[in-house]
């Protein structure tokens, strides 16, 4: 069943740092290593999209000598889909970091489950 | 000698203080604004008031939590091991997603002119998923600023005001000679490799986003290492607005034009140049730029928004 799993190592280990990234989210409070969390899988999916593209024994795709041939390079379309990721993980990373700096400037902490009984019962901070 | 390393231990003196010219934060405005006595019990209080009722009312959920939470982590990562196993072999050639790569591999070079096939890719065939990039980071940017520029309804509190305002000076890293003179020698190599990086997209790995990060991390380390004040003479929020908005559009119209005319086969009139040399692939070197710029400016703004709450400190 899980035969093939040493060929794709690097398909593997991506899924790994993913469901790493994964498990941070759900078992941090903290919502600085959730953040964390979210930013590894954005890596697992960086690996695993750049390990689809790679064929073996061939170049990147910049066309040297005039060779025109598919066989010469490996597949251009996944880099760019990482470069949309990147872009992508950027944006939300920064995102969410103010969005932490607001919470922690009116709750005066960074455990989720602190906001969310102190947002609940109206406590009013200083 | 024993006796000065324990001195220093327990914080009672500091070796370095009369080679270090860093000037300690003054006793008396630190005393203004420390926590009185009560606040702190006040704090206290409320924190294990708040643990508590978080221990009360969510004792079963925790549980219940903790079992769904372990559950779903194991059958995701192991549904998606599984896929993995299942996947073509790992480095070789997958026949039936062929197509479009042949295309772009094979057409590429003569329809784009870009020798970086993968520049050629964003910036020519899919350039509006590029352009829908820098508007991703653009917007990013906005929000930030909604949440975190200083004005009369945000403003900084007493606790953060004692951190940025009276204790900056003592932890600001431009007061380090050795940062100064590191940032004067390495600061030029860093803007001038940007620039490669940002005019060479086109035939050698680059372009818009990796330039444009460079140049944002070089502005970064003009501004850690000379201050503020110095970055805000060449660098105002004016300018950022400007050169964000005339950027955006600039990449806007260019690539409706190009794809309008392409699409209704009218020859839209743009040079494709010799490949392989730096004016090369039509619109491509333009875009790259303006794209550089956009990653440029949003990086040097989310520093400046994240440090002080401002861009360009107007």
């Amino acid at each position: 069943m899980f035969e093939n799993l040493w060929i794709n190592g690097e398909e593997a280990v991506a899924i790994i740092l993913f469901g790493i990234g994964f498990t941070m989210l759900l078992f941090q409070r903290n919502l600085l290593k959730k953040l964390i969390g979210m930013n590894i899988m954005d890596t697992g999916v960086f690996l695993f999209l750049a390990s689809m593209g790679y064929i073996e024994g061939r170049k990147a795709p910049i066309v040297t000598n005039g060779v025109l041939d598919t066989a010469a390079y490996i597949n251009p379309v996944p880099a760019g889909l990482v470069l949309t990721g990147i872009v992508v993980s950027v944006s939300v990373t920064a995102v969410m970091l103010s969005l932490v700096i607001r919470l922690y400037k009116r709750y005066h902490t960074l455990d989720l489950d602190e906001i969310y009984v102190l947002s609940k019962h109206q406590m009013e901070d200083r | 000698m024993k006796e000065r390393f324990f001195k220093w231990f327990y914080g009672e003196s500091d070796p370095m203080e009369h080679i270090l010219d860093c000037a300690e934060v003054p006793d008396e405005s630190r005393e203004e604004w420390k926590y009185e006595e009560h606040e702190i019990e006040r704090e206290i209080s409320r924190r294990v008031h708040t643990q508590s009722v978080i221990r009360a009312e969510r004792r079963g959920f925790y549980a219940f939590y903790l079992i769904i939470a372990v559950i779903s982590c194991l059958m995701l990562i192991g549904v998606l091991l599984f896929t993995v196993s299942q996947l073509p072999r790992y480095g070789v050639e997958n026949p039936r997603a062929k197509e479009v790569i042949e295309r772009y591999v094979e057409k590429g070079l003569e329809e784009t002119g870009a020798v970086n096939i993968v520049s050629g890719m964003i910036l020519d065939y899919r350039a509006f998923d590029t352009l829908g990039e820098s508007h991703v980071l653009f917007t990013a940017l906005l929000c930030v600023m909604i949440l975190l520029r200083l004005d009369e309804k945000n403003k900084r509190t007493r606790y953060e005001n004692y951190y940025t305002v009276l204790a900056d000076p003592y932890y600001d890293i431009s007061t380090d000679p050795i940062m100064r003179i590191a940032a004067t020698i390495t600061l030029p190599s860093i803007f001038l490799f940007g620039i490669y990086i940002l005019l060479n997209g086109q035939i050698s790995p680059g372009g818009g986003f990796s330039g444009g990060a460079v140049m944002g991390a070089a502005l970064i380390i003009y501004a850690a290492a000379f201050g503020f004040t110095v970055t805000d003479r060449v660098f105002t929020y004016r300018m950022s607005r400007c050169i964000t908005f005339l950027s955006l559009a600039f990449y806007s119209f260019a690539k409706g034009y190009v794809f309008f005319t392409g699409a209704n086969g009218i020859p839209n009139g743009v040079p494709k140049g010799t490949p392989g040399a730096v004016l090369s692939g039509g619109l491509i070197l333009p875009l790259d730029i303006a794209v550089g710029m956009v990653v440029a400016c949003t990086m040097f703004g989310f520093y400046s928004l994240f440090r002080r709450g401002s861009i360009g400190g107007e």
